[in-house]
């Protein structure tokens, strides 16, 4: 087990390091820079501003500074947000993400789980044909569609709810219940067919046999081994939603990591850009790796090699 | 007839007279052998669900590119005074026009704040976001069975390379690539457009050509990995090793029989790429990085409309509701033909 860990976080630095050397590169090859934007600044500014942050340097020395910097726990500055980190940016914009993300994973386990359940265990009947239309629906409508319509009828038509800012619990509803549906929908289908294929196997016949309740059988046999697909898909849904929706933040005026992360690519926040992705890489990849050790929990028989 | 000693070599005649006319008929072939494409079709047909959003499919592609071309108003064209109309309204000067006597084609879903009529806006919109979802995934299509394919079949270093490859091209946030590569690609293929020869690709659009690169350059490593994993298994079967026997090229097995083999997976795979491909079109160009103004996408249509969602919510919904409908329907065509192709797929 510790052996396996200790692997995968190597492998982890390995990826790591090649995405964060494509990004860098592929960012510099982008025609356009941080400074040129700025129509204000005249060519001697934005010569010291180049030469303040290393930038006018040859790009291999600048990917040296740079890469040598990250071993030492140094992000450097944002070249466009004035006196802030990049360790401080991800710091301030990653929690609030993280908080309607989290709560947006929770609401569609909660929702998702038993949803696919009732639909496999009723088959056929008119609750499976109703969450099947529902998860279809989650799955084909774009985020995009979901929030301004939800916006539309909850918050203009209906008035019931803010359309901007997160500074009420009731402000919180919308973007949560928006970035919610997908994952809803899809751990709907997963639980649903993976449950499927569990009340089929001989043992839980055997349970059945052997006079067990029907909520002992359900909750003991079935739902710990069905629960596994949504438990692999779990990993990189929770670091997508953690680290917001592009979307979500948009439109409802959201000040987190993923809005921040596109102003920054738009704006050519070398560094910021950096930071996130790198951070981003490190979370998708940790949470994999959590995953993987949840999955051996619940299933024993699993070998992790 | 007496009875036979159980160890005795001695036949039984009757085995051995000719068929009776009644048996003859029975061996007789009751019907003809169903071929895949056949059995595949029949069960397509029987699907009701896949059938209707097949309808819809076609409905929205006779709207999307029939209908524009004789249909009174241009999406480009601002018609005086029609500024946010609602729908089936008419401006003064058409109001004045009908009164003359003269006919006048209703704005069906009004005007937008330009004036512009927002029926055809929204068809244009259409024609774009499903262009875009179409030869986006027949790219892809290409690109990704290819590598799956050659990774898959060759195997070993080979594969654990082009593999490691794909894993790092799914690691790497694709926000991040399709900015960069859209700003990267934009200036090369504007200069391309103003030689001589590429005068098309200013019709289609730097913007419109450039998504299709990146989603190509992005998104095949998905279809590359299904298409390896079938290659995997079929590359063990009886009928490549008497390919090979005959002597046949490592091109050949792959274009002949391989690939062939997996028809089934790379049409059901590539219908589901089509509402992916329009999905990300529609959230690039919500977030102002799609299709360049005037044309429109169903995305840009959206984003737009959500400025005047409180006075103009039928600017907003109807772009974001066609564009769900679209996304549906391809969704649940490709479903049926997963369980037409695939009967054991079922869930």
């Amino acid at each position: 087990m510790a052996k396996y860990i200790i692997k995968r976080v190597l492998m982890a630095v390995l990826t790591i390091f090649l995405v964060a050397t494509i990004t860098f590169f592929l960012m510099h090859t982008v025609p356009g820079g941080p400074f040129v934007a700025e129509k204000s600044i005249s060519k001697q500014a934005q010569a010291a501003l180049n030469e303040k942050f290393g930038m006018d340097k040859p790009l291999l020395v600048q990917y040296k500074n740079y890469m040598l910097g990250i071993l030492h726990g140094d992000f450097s500055l944002s070249l466009k947000q004035r006196g802030w980190t990049v360790a401080k940016i991800i710091s301030t914009r990653f929690p609030v993400s993280a908080k309607i993300g989290g709560l947006a994973v929770l609401l569609a386990l909660v929702l998702g789980i038993p949803f696919g359940s009732i639909a496999a265990l009723n088959r056929g009947k008119w609750a499976d044909n109703l969450i099947i239309v529902i998860a279809t629906c989650g799955i084909a409508f774009p985020s995009f569609v979901i929030c301004t319509v939800g916006m539309y009828i909850f918050g203009v038509h209906l008035g019931w709810l803010p359309t901007y800012g997160l500074d009420s619990v009731k402000s919180y509803i919308l973007p949560v219940c928006a970035l919610a549906f997908y994952p809803m929908a899809y751990i709907t289908r997963l639980m649903r067919s993976s449950m499927l294929d569990v009340i089929g196997q001989d043992y839980m016949r055997t349970a059945k046999a052997k006079g067990l309740s029907t909520s002992k059988c359900l909750f003991k046999h079935a739902l710990r081994n069905a629960i596994l697909p949504v438990v692999t898909y779990l990993g990189p849904m929770l670091a997508y939603t953690l680290t917001g929706s592009f979307i979500v933040e948009k439109i409802f005026v959201i000040p987190g990591l993923g809005g921040q992360f596109v102003s920054s690519i738009t704006n050519r926040d070398y560094t910021v850009i950096m930071g996130t992705t790198i951070f981003l890489g490190a979370l998708i990849i940790t949470m994999n790796v959590l995953v993987d050790i949840v999955y051996k929990l619940i299933d024993p028989r699993i070998q992790l090699k | 007839m007496t009875k036979k000693n159980p160890l005795s070599f001695q036949l039984n005649v009757d085995d051995f007279a000719p068929a009776t006319e009644a048996e003859r008929e029975s061996l007789v072939q009751l019907r003809p052998s169903v071929s895949f494409w056949s059995d595949a079709m029949r069960r397509l047909r029987k699907n009701k669900v896949a059938m209707v959003s097949l309808v819809v499919i076609l409905v929205i592609m006779i709207f999307a590119f029939v209908v524009p071309s004789f249909y009174p108003y241009k999406y480009e064209q601002q018609i005086k005074g029609a500024l946010y109309l609602s729908p089936m309204h008419y401006s003064e000067d058409e109001q004045a026009a009908i009164a003359a006597g003269q006919k006048v084609f209703p704005h069906i879903l009004g005007t937008d704040n330009l004036g512009r009529d927002y029926a055809i806006r929204v068809m244009m919109g259409s024609r774009i976001s499903l262009l875009v979802g179409i030869i986006a995934s027949a790219i892809i299509l290409i690109i990704g069975s290819i590598y799956g394919a050659v990774s898959g079949y060759f195997g070993g270093k080979t594969d654990m390379i082009m593999m490691r490859i794909v894993d790092i091209i799914y690691t790497v946030p694709d926000i991040l690539i399709i900015i960069l590569l859209s700003i990267t690609l934009r200036t090369p293929l504007e200069n391309l457009a103003a030689k001589p020869g590429w005068g098309w690709v200013q019709t289609v659009g730097t913007n419109l050509i450039s998504i299709f690169i990146v989603f190509a350059l992005l998104y095949w490593v998905g279809m590359a990995r299904i298409v390896r994993g079938q290659v995997l298994t079929l590359k063990q079967s009886e009928y490549v090793t008497a390919a090979r026997a005959l002597g046949a090229g490592s091109g050949r097995i792959i274009r002949k029989h391989l690939l062939t083999n997996c028809i089934g997976t790379l049409i059901v795979t590539t219908t589901l790429q089509i509402p992916s491909s329009i999905f990300t079109e529609s959230f690039l160009s919500f977030l102002g990085m799609g299709v360049a103004i005037p044309m429109p996408s169903l995305g840009s249509l959206a984003s737009d409309g959500l400025n005047g969602i409180n006075s103009y919510p039928y600017l907003l919904l109807a772009p974001a509701l066609l564009i769900s409908l679209i996304i549906l329907s391809f969704n649940l065509f490709g479903d049926g033909l997963r369980d037409a192709f695939d009967p054991k797929m079922k869930s």
